[in-house]
């Protein structure tokens, strides 16, 4: 689209889009980053694969091999990748399940589960291997940014999200972070 | 040819893989496969969920009054729904018959609020502009930042409107998404004047631009009925809530299901006894559910739950514009959109103009005000919890011990009662559009119009996992081996 506009692409991996939802809760200024940012990849548009980007951010840990592959294109491709969010931070809820056998969870779900008809468990090569740790992003690859929070506030978002579009390297007032 | 037999292809591994992934502006993970012949005849469509959660696993061992603010993190777009399903289901457990005025109509305002924002979300930022630019519109284009440019009134009502439901909930919770207002029994904070004048400065306005909101849809669908009417579509069962006089109501009542032609098939059934009438399939290749009603069986049983359903179900909604609208929509055509799948975008804006005039009578009901907040009582072993959520009826049901910790969980979440249904969409689409033709991004994007339409969320939906044989390394940041695993046959893992 139009010049001097940077390049931002979001993927939601083992997360609950609680973070995006805190990215659109930006509100009207919306339409003011649209000034200065053109999206690539992201749920909200049909972009479907991650191109050269300026900004990338990643909500959620890494729960499969799927999640793996989409998140090392966001590393390649992205000059500054932020991990938003206590689930790319440190895994979050989804790895309460690292306690957990893997094993024992099939069988809680697909042969425990009362009413469950077939007792057959998913068997296909469309998808993805589970991984049976949820780690978070930074075990995987380069992060230059962290946001904690479940979400991060709006504020925060855009705090970042103004830092980052003029230039300056992110400095967060203190009472904007928040950890629940 | 039924569209049903493209499940499954006899041969294969002789055909040509397209694949949608991921399908875009819907929550979550899922991916569509096409395969097709030389000829491009299509032979098997499948809509995958590719992710998994295991919360009904992690859960357990939980003392029960964390379950409404854990379960808020299975969605970030409703979480206000687990949290009012598992509050519900908390409200069991700790022996409460019935809630104090203010508690429920505290959870009535949150929930309203959600249904004003979900809705919004789901028309303005996500859905309206494959309804705006058509469904073969340039791939750049197919975005809510193209809407802002080309018609900026429209992106920046929808903006407002969603920022409103999100305000509801920010005043009533405390956070606008993972707040905390249900407690065992209640609520933990009750309105102050000052918070109600402040949400009503902007209700009026709210009512109207939904009401705006409600023509638009209406004014595209009626655009080009033929084909909207047709466009993916099906007759199947319906399921919902209703209110106990038969209107419609997102936070309580009975089961009511009715057949494709709408007879009752049953009405007014105890929540609590959910599981006389729902039964769960599983399919090998998608980690979603396929849930089914009892009496009829796997095969003939599925239904649709969501807007839709709960526009036909109901006997008619509580408040006047919303009511006059679905009037207008049930007539339309003769009855003709009423199982349209294109549909699913006029009753849920429909369901937003209720939202709006709830909110309106609940923020001038004085007891929101008051400061009795819960009730308690002997305390049970089991509890279930079921609410209309935007996405449709939506089951959470827990058992504990002595010990106050859960034992068991199960999640009935509304994205997989549809799931027979968007796998039946997306075959339909396929076969009318795709079949036979060379395979283009415009007309893929068919396939995830289809399945937009039905609002899935899909990490709300996620239950379980699944197992192939398949060897995969973790290799960490500084290239270093992380952690290694082979999956077998069986589904067995070795580390």
């Amino acid at each position: 689209m139009s010049e001097g506009k940077l390049k931002m692409a979001t993927c939601s991996l083992a997360g609950c889009f609680g973070c995006h939802m805190s990215l659109l809760d930006i509100d009207e200024r919306i339409f003011e980053l649209m000034k200065h940012v053109e999206f690539d990849r992201s749920p909200f548009d049909d972009i479907k694969q991650v191109g050269r980007c300026d900004i990338g951010f990643v909500e959620g840990g890494v729960c499969n091999a799927e999640n793996v592959h989409v998140l090392q294109a966001f590393r390649k491709h992205c000059r500054i990748l932020v991990a938003v969010g206590s689930c790319a931070i440190t895994g979050g809820v989804p790895a309460m399940r690292n306690n957990i056998d893997l094993w024992d969870c099939l069988q809680e779900v697909y042969q425990y589960e009362a009413g469950t008809q077939g007792r057959l468990i998913p068997n296909d090569r469309e998808l993805p291997l589970p991984f049976d740790k949820v780690r978070p992003v930074y075990e995987l690859v380069r992060v230059d940014h962290f946001l904690p929070g479940c979400p991060p506030s709006a504020e925060n978002i855009w705090a970042l999200l103004d830092d980052l579009v003029h230039g300056r390297v992110p400095s967060f007032d203190r009472r904007l972070l928040h950890y629940d | 040819m039924d569209a049903r037999t493209l499940e499954t292809a006899a041969h294969p591994e002789s055909l040509r893989r397209v694949v949608i992934e991921p399908v875009t502006r819907v929550e979550g993970h899922g991916k569509v496969t096409l395969l097709l012949d030389a000829d491009h005849h299509v032979q098997q469509a499948r809509f995958h969920i590719v992710e998994f959660r295991g919360f009904e696993k992690f859960v357990q061992g939980r003392p029960y009054w964390e379950v409404p603010v854990m379960v808020q993190r299975l969605c970030g777009i409703c979480p206000v729904s687990h949290h009012l399903a598992g509050g519900k289901a908390v409200d069991a457990i700790a022996g409460t018959k019935a809630l104090t005025p203010t508690a429920e109509k505290m959870r009535r305002l949150l929930h309203h609020g959600q249904i004003l924002q979900s809705h919004a979300l789901h028309f303005f930022h996500l859905s309206s502009p494959d309804l705006l630019f058509g469904f073969d519109a340039d791939v750049l284009k197919r975005n809510v930042f193209a809407v802002a440019d080309a018609m900026p009134e429209i992106a920046r009502r929808g903006v407002l409107l969603r920022k409103y439901g999100q305000e509801v909930i920010r005043v009533t919770a405390g956070k606008r998404v993972h707040g905390t207002l249900v407690v065992p029994g209640g609520v933990n904070k009750h309105l102050t004047a000052h918070e109600r004048d402040y949400l009503l400065a902007d209700i009026d306005r709210t009512i109207a631009w939904s009401q705006e909101a409600v023509a638009l849809v209406e004014r595209l669908y009626v655009a080009h009925a033929d084909f909207h009417n047709r466009f993916g579509s099906f007759r199947s069962h319906m399921l919902s809530l209703v209110r106990s006089d038969g209107a419609l109501d997102f936070y309580h009542g009975g089961l009511r299901a009715r057949d494709d032609v709408g007879h009752t098939l049953f009405d007014h059934e105890d929540c609590d006894r959910y599981w006389d009438h729902i039964r769960e399939e599983v399919k090998s290749w998608s980690y979603m559910k396929f849930p089914f009603l009892r009496e009829l069986g796997a095969q003939h049983g599925w239904y649709r739950v969501g807007p839709l359903a709960r526009l036909n179900n109901c006997d008619f909604i509580p408040t006047p514009m919303a009511e006059a609208a679905r009037k207008a929509f049930l007539d339309f055509d003769g009855g003709g959109a009423r199982q349209a799948t294109l549909a699913y975008h006029w009753a849920r804006m429909i369901e937003m103009l209720h939202a709006a005039e709830s909110l309106r009578e609940l923020l001038h009901d004085a007891d929101l005000l008051r400061d009795d907040l819960v009730v308690k009582g002997e305390r049970q072993l089991r509890g279930v919890g079921v609410i209309e959520a935007p996405r449709g009826t939506l089951i959470h049901h827990y058992r504990i011990d002595e010990n106050d910790q859960v034992v068991r969980c199960n999640l009935i979440v509304s994205t997989t009662h549809n799931n027979q249904a968007m796998n039946e969409a997306v075959r339909q689409v396929a076969r009318e559009y795709l079949d036979g033709r060379e395979v283009t991004e415009p007309l893929l994007n068919h396939i995830e119009v289809a399945i937009r339409a039905y609002d899935p969320c899909l990490s709300c939906a996620t239950h379980a996992l699944g197992k192939m044989p398949l060897e995969v390394e973790l290799v960490g940041a500084d290239g270093a081996r992380i952690h290694r695993m082979v999956r077998g046959e069986a589904g067995e893992v070795f580390v």
